[in-house]
């Protein structure tokens, strides 16, 4: 893999900066995970969403965002409770889940 | 440490305790009452029993039982479960007056009692309400906070969430205050979460407070709410098992009803039974 290309097959960490062209540009659906390293059900979600992020390569594609850090993407997107993820499609959030779930009742969920 | 610690004394707890200290491991039990079977006053669908048989008794005979086989048992409230986030073999449980540390740890706590049932609390479960401090009490920095509560649950999230804010009241819906806390508190019982898109106010029997956010701490914590901070996978009401009984977190089992499934006895002692020969595969591995 040459160093300007992606791998897609991991979830990519977004900030501020690049939640535009990440997410909002995305051509594939995005899962986007706000998160913090402090809260347990976080960390038990996140090799759930590396399974679906390699699961579905090049058809859904999965960001991070870590709320520490981004306050104002969390504020932005109303995060009340983390885990939450939201789907995006075309730059529009097309559906919410919050907290710890199963690979497949989450899947199911997001509709993915 | 101990090999293994149990927490709950009914059916699957005791029955897990009497395997597991047959096994020869080092085996806490951990309670803090007689669960759902205190108020079952007649089994009459379990084997072995040719009397009618008083719940309460069931489990207190059962508690002599492991008593009488070696096992430990103390009576507290047991009010965290921390797993350290190296990978480390090694559950902290902090109870109302000491802290116990365990190889592997069994929720045996029985079902999960459903929340706070007011018209608004489904509606804004995840906008603003919360069951984890730890969790989400940083979204709310310097916000209005509410905490739902009565005993030393309550007050343990109140101290965390005192790292984020000051403006904290207590609501212990109508339930006796049993701590002592610094903050305001409403006695009377809750009627109503309100709110737009995300939670606004508390409607009490007298009252209606600003709130921007609620945390519920309500009686002792569930096996649920152990297993939200602790990161177990749930399903509705219950904590989601494999074949061997455990969670998705390592060392982590659990048993009889906060599993779901068929919510009888014979059930519960079937799990502590499986639970604990699977505990004691592997705490021996370890």
């Amino acid at each position: 893999m040459k160093n300007n290309e992606e791998d897609l097959t991991m979830p990519v960490n977004v900030t501020t900066d690049t939640f535009k062209k990440e997410v909002l540009e995305s051509d594939v659906p995005v899962i986007v995970d706000f998160w913090a390293q402090w809260c347990r059900p976080c960390l038990m979600v996140a090799p759930i969403l590396e399974e679906i992020a390699e699961e579905y390569e090049g058809k859904v594609k999965v960001a991070k965002i870590n709320v520490d850090q981004e306050g104002y993407l969390a504020n932005q997107y109303k995060v009340s409770s983390i885990p939450t993820l939201y789907l995006f499609e075309n730059g529009e959030v097309k559906n919410q889940v919050i907290g710890l779930m199963r690979k497949e009742d989450l899947i199911k969920k997001l509709g993915i | 440490m101990h090999d293994v610690i149990v927490i709950g004394g009914g059916p699957a707890g005791a029955s897990a305790a009497i395997y597991l200290q047959r096994s020869k491991l080092d085996v806490l039990l951990i309670m803090k009452d007689h669960g759902t079977l205190e108020k079952t006053g007649h089994i009459d669908n379990y084997w072995g029993f040719e009397d009618t048989m008083d719940g309460k008794l069931l489990v207190e005979k059962g508690l002599k039982q492991a008593e009488r086989l070696g096992v430990k048992i103390i009576e507290e409230e047991v009010i965290d479960i921390e797993k350290d986030l190296m990978e480390t073999h090694q559950f902290n449980v902090k109870t109302d007056k000491n802290h116990y540390e365990a190889k592997t740890v069994l929720l045996a706590t029985g079902q999960s009692k459903p929340n706070l049932r007011v018209k608004g609390f489904r509606e804004y479960t995840g906008k603003g309400i919360s069951f984890c401090a730890i969790c989400d009490g940083f979204i709310y920095r310097n916000k209005s906070i509410g905490v739902v509560g009565n005993r030393k649950f309550m007050s343990e999230e109140l101290e965390t969430l005192s790292n984020f804010t000051d403006d904290i009241k207590v609501f212990t819906n109508g339930h006796e205050l049993m701590v002592d806390v610094d903050k305001p508190v409403v006695e009377d019982k809750i009627l109503e979460i309100k709110g737009d898109d995300v939670i606004k106010k508390v409607q009490t029997e007298h009252g209606e407070y600003d709130v921007d956010a609620l945390f519920i701490a309500m009686g002792t914590p569930s096996a649920n709410d152990f297993a939200l901070r602790m990161g177990a996978l749930t399903d509705k009401n219950n904590i989601v098992v494999d074949d061997k009984f455990m969670t998705n977190v390592p060392g982590l089992f659990a048993a009889g009803d906060c599993i779901g499934g068929l919510l009888q006895i014979a059930k519960a002692v079937s799990d502590g039974a499986h639970a604990a020969l699977a505990l004691n595969k592997y705490v021996r591995a370890l």
